[in-house]
């Protein structure tokens, strides 16, 4: 709607861009951007309105302002994946995906907050401090808290927005853009669609380039896509997926983008629901959505069956061993001397790398750094790494067998429950958080699959819950043809932020849909 | 005597010097044979021991970017003029593997009889240190791209030339992996400059099992392997730049015995050295162990002003490499004419027959071929082979003059050679050009000179005047005389002469 709103002169790009980065200004307190590029965004606007009065606009995303999350090398605009390791790094290039969406005339409002280097579940462990659900100042949150103390802070707690991708999807959930770029490794995209009412894309590994991503776990790691609804997704995929010969493990094959079809007729689809997905600690309610959602795809006359991922359990522990030893890997490269913080300490190259790194690095990161590398040392490597990498065959092969049995994609919960409040988040440390809330999405990352979160309801809080659909590697036109059908069956409502009334809604409003072209 | 070896021995690698006769080759001799030869007890007279030598070479690969980036490979730029971000390791880059740096490598594990694998991986290689900004080198451990083969080379026994035997050394294998940067350590500022230039060049690490057993089959060896490489063009191996470096991994043991502990000595970068290398390091673990004493698993390097081996102070201690397979590169994937599908753009794979169907002629197969065609003796081959351009510049000569081969031959070796080292010069620095050399022994051939007159000729003409060699005849009359009056003439000049006294 809004491209064509762009497109037929009703708003200027330029007008659209000032609405949102002021709309940025008055939901600082959000903590969602760790930079905000004004300038340079105006400027892209005002390129993109030449080009509308034209009547050439480069494409559907022209002009559409977007948020990308701060592990996403900008040229120009500081990258600092929300650590002091990187604080004040301005990198000389455009992340391959950054530089497609700017290709396609997208306004790149700025960079957003994360957990440090992406570790983390909540948003919440960066150095520029959590970010903040825009759920916790929504109507539809604030009607069904109830103040548990007397204590002088009468708003209730706010909320987590889940993480990693936690700015992304704070950015697109509040309006201040059209579509967000995250990064999932272990669900860091679609955990926090989840929590903020946010479809949230997990592309197949190998579909989207990751040159210049600053990589977490290489084997793992995918671009990752936010936004309000399943069509914006398919658009900004249809930019962003193809073969980049900067990153050798993209495949080759020509990718066509596409349009998602709507379908009426689910006879064709097979919905596998794997029983090891009711997992321990997962609430009644989402368990309860979980159910209805099946018996919905039943009465459309999609074939639903219950599957087995038998290997499920073992994900966990599979996935701690190989991605700390990928994050020991990664890190090894920040010591200070070509680029980032460097320590004073002067004795010796070795003590400035430890200071360096010390100081740079939370104490997540030293942790998993350190897990890593025990599990990289000679004596460890057979019976932790390659065995990990024996468990990661077999969870894989159990999609495999599952989707060549005639499932078509899996339907299963994204997280254990509805966004928790900061103040209990943080009382259990980051990694039993991840381990806790990656239960759900991780096991994707170890097989490479497809996976969408789609918004499904409101829970009994007011806060968003949604469901998850995986699918089969790069079968992301039927994935998001099925995670489209059920996007129009449960009708998620808009967030209804305060805020937003102040400013026009002319173009935010109907936001639940706001289709590009 | 206990010490003399080293010594002796290296002056046979200076370039393209041939092979001097020495007295104590015929020390030599005893000292090495094949594989396991025994060296002479030293002071004590205790039982023989037998040296064991395994070296790694490290190779430079002639492309134009480096292994996995686009950087150019130049030598002796500005510092840190040609490090891409992928170099100097900015976070989100990732690394394209070079397709030329492959097929070097696929060349090279030919030539050296290897078994290519069809499918190699990469690997991390984890280790901190100033001039690896990574953190990692990216390299072959699990499963190199070629394994299994041999190099054959040729040395010189007894006093003459002609004795010549060879030895052959197999090839454990090759690995593709990333050259490091270089760091300076400056003491006086207390700093360490670092120049990114280097890395990330491609390397082709060659490892030879521990055949050898003196510094002079290793040289011999590295020699071999040189010419093979600067024949393919897969290196220029230019040790003085670089693109060549050899660690030499020596131990000693008595016969019958398990091998001892070895040693490693790092960073050789001439063949020289490496022979000096050897050597000492070998009589340095007899000298200890006939005291009782131990060798310790370490690193050293060769210290060439004192001319001995020294513990390096860096490598103290055992390092855990961490590898980790490389996530961002997909196994390497080679073709051959059967395993290659019908459909592939064959722009985009690399056919292993068809890089076999046209390696040139590697150095023993030329030497094969020189005499054979022009009834050279073997070592003579292999002189002209040893000195770059002067295989061709025989050949030009042979081809320019009446003169055979064999006679071309002794001019080329003794007396071109000879002046070429005289005064520090290549082929190509030569002044005296294949036609100048042609046109004299043409003179020669003629019977229009002497021999004698012919070599006083070349002595002028490496002057460098630019004068031709006919003119150099007429001007110093150095003309043989034909005309029988003339001659006779002279006798009688010389007899009335004799007859005066």
């Amino acid at each position: 709607q809004v491209s064509a709103a762009l497109r037929e002169g009703r708003v200027s790009p330029t007008e659209l861009c000032q609405r949102c980065l002021s709309l940025i200004k008055s939901t600082k307190f959000l903590n969602a951007y760790i930079s905000v590029a004004e300038e340079t965004a105006l400027k892209q606007a005002e390129e993109s309105e030449k080009r509308y009065r034209r009547g050439q606009p480069l494409g559907v995303l022209d002009g559409i302002p977007v948020a990308v999350k701060d592990n996403f090398n900008t040229a120009g605009i500081e990258t600092t994946c929300a650590s002091n390791m990187l604080k004040g790094y301005i990198s000389p290039y455009n992340a391959t995906v950054v530089q497609k969406l700017l290709d396609q005339g997208a306004v790149l409002l700025g960079k957003t907050n994360l957990d440090e280097f992406a570790m983390g579940s909540g948003s919440t462990d960066g150095v520029f401090g959590p970010v903040r659900n825009p759920w916790s100042y929504s109507r539809q949150y604030k009607e069904k808290s109830v103040p548990k103390c007397h204590c002088e802070d009468k708003e209730p707690s706010w909320v987590i927005t889940g993480g990693s991708s936690g700015g992304s999807a704070a950015a697109v959930s509040a309006f201040t853009c059209f579509a967000a770029l995250g990064s999932d490794t272990g669900g860091s995209t679609r955990n926090p669609a989840a929590l903020c009412g946010l479809v949230g894309l997990k592309p197949t590994y190998g579909l989207i380039s990751r040159h210049g991503l600053i990589p977490l776990v290489n084997s793992m790691d995918v671009p990752g896509i936010l936004t309000r609804c399943v069509d914006d997704a398919a658009v900004v995929l249809g930019s962003l997926a193809g073969h980049d010969p900067k990153d050798s493990t993209t495949v080759q094959d020509n990718f066509k983008p596409f349009e998602v079809p709507n379908v009426t007729d689910l006879s064709k689809f097979s919905i596998g629901i794997p029983k090891e997905y009711h997992a321990p600690g997962l609430s009644s309610e989402i368990l309860a959505l979980w159910s209805k959602a099946a018996d919905l795809f039943k009465n459309a006359g999609a074939k639903v069956i219950e599957v087995s991922l038998p290997h499920t359990p073992y994900s966990i522990v599979c996935y701690h061993v190989l991605c700390t030893a990928e994050v020991a890997s990664n890190m090894a490269r920040f010591d200070g001397l070509q680029y980032g913080h460097r320590a004073a300490a002067s004795q010796s190259t070795e003590s400035m790398y430890a200071a360096t790194r010390r100081e740079g690095f939370s104490q997540v990161v030293r942790g998993r750094i350190l897990s890593g590398n025990y599990f990289l040392l000679k004596q460890n490597y057979e019976n932790y790494f390659i065995k990990a990498q024996k468990v990661r065959r077999l969870i894989a092969q159990d999609f495999v067998k599952v989707f060549r049995s005639g499932v078509d994609v899996l339907l299963t919960p994204t997280t254990l429950r509805d966004a928790m409040p900061y103040k209990e988040f943080i009382q259990e440390d980051n990694r039993t958080r991840s381990a806790q809330d990656d239960i759900l999405t991780q096991a994707a990352n170890i097989a490479g699959l497809p996976a969408i979160n789609v918004p499904a309801a409101l829970s009994e809080r007011g806060l968003p819950v949604g469901l998850q659909f995986i699918g089969c590697s790069f079968q992301e036109k039927q994935l998001l043809t099925i995670a489209k059908w059920f996007e129009k069956q449960v009708k998620f409502p808009v967030i209804q932020l305060e805020e937003m009334e102040k400013h026009d809604h002319g173009v935010f409003q109907h936001q639940k849909s706001a289709y590009f072209s | 005597a206990a010490r003399g070896y080293g010594g002796a021995w290296c002056q046979a690698w200076q370039r393209g010097a041939g092979f001097p006769n020495l007295a104590t080759r015929g020390q030599r001799a005893v000292a090495c044979n094949a594989r396991g030869g025994a060296v002479p007890a030293g002071k004590c007279g205790l039982a023989p021991w037998v040296p064991v030598v395994g070296l790694e070479v490290h190779a430079q690969i002639s492309s134009n970017s480096k292994l996995f980036s686009g950087s150019q490979v130049q030598f002796s730029a500005p510092p840190n003029s040609l490090v891409s971000f992928f170099d100097a390791s900015l976070p989100g880059t990732l690394p394209v593997l070079n397709r030329r740096c492959v097929e070097a490598a696929v060349m090279t594990g030919l030539a050296l009889n290897c078994s290519i694998n069809k499918k190699s991986l990469f690997d991390r290689k984890h280790y901190f240190y100033a001039d690896l900004p990574a953190g990692y080198q990216i390299t072959q451990q699990r499963v190199p791209i070629a394994v299994n083969g041999s190099l054959s080379y040729t040395l010189c026994i007894g006093n003459k030339m002609s004795q010549m035997v060879t030895k052959t050394v197999r090839i454990k294998q090759i690995q593709l992996e990333q050259d490091s940067g270089k760091s300076l350590h400056d003491d006086t500022r207390s700093q360490t400059l670092v120049d990114l230039n280097r890395a990330g060049i491609g390397l082709m690490e060659v490892v030879m099992e521990p055949d050898m057993c003196c510094g002079e089959e290793a040289a011999a060896a590295v020699r071999e392997l040189q010419l093979i490489l600067q024949t393919l063009g897969s290196s220029q191996a230019v040790m003085a730049e670089g693109q060549l470096r050899v660690d030499a991994n020596v131990s000693v043991h008595h016969p019958g015995e398990r091998y001892g502990v070895r040693t490693e000595v790092k960073n050789i970068n001439s063949l020289r050295f490496l022979a000096k290398a050897v050597d000492y390091e070998i009589q340095r673990q007899i000298e200890e162990l006939e005291k009782g004493g131990t060798i310790l698993n370490e690193t050293r390097a060769f210290d060439s002003k004192l001319g001995c081996t020294v513990p390096m102070r860096d490598k103290e201690g055992k390092q855990d490499y961490r590898f980790m397979p490389e996530p961002n590169l997909p196994p390497l994937i080679l073709y051959d004419a059967k395993s290659l599908p019908a459909n592939m753009n064959h722009q985009q794979v690399v056919n292993i027959d068809w890089i076999h169907e046209r390696l040139p002629d590697l150095p023993s197969v030329k030497r094969a071929k020189l005499v054979e065609h022009y009834g050279i003796l073997p070592e003579h081959s292999f002189t002209l082979l040893n000195e770059d351009g002067l295989t061709e510049f025989f050949e030009n000569v042979v081809k320019q003059t009446q003169m055979k081969p064999k006679k071309v031959i002794g001019w080329i070796l003794n007396d071109m050679l000879g002046y070429l080292k005289q005064h520090s010069l290549t082929v190509k620095e030569s002044p005296v050009s294949y036609f100048l050399l042609a046109d004299l022994l043409n003179l020669l051939e003629k019977k229009e000179i002497s021999s004698t007159a012919a070599k006083q000729v070349l002595a002028e003409l490496w002057k460098g005047e630019g004068k031709t060699p006919l003119e150099i005849v007429k001007e110093k009359k150095l003309e043989l005389l034909r005309d029988q009056k003339e001659l006779e003439e002279i006798c009688q000049v010389v007899i009335d002469g004799q007859e005066n006294e």
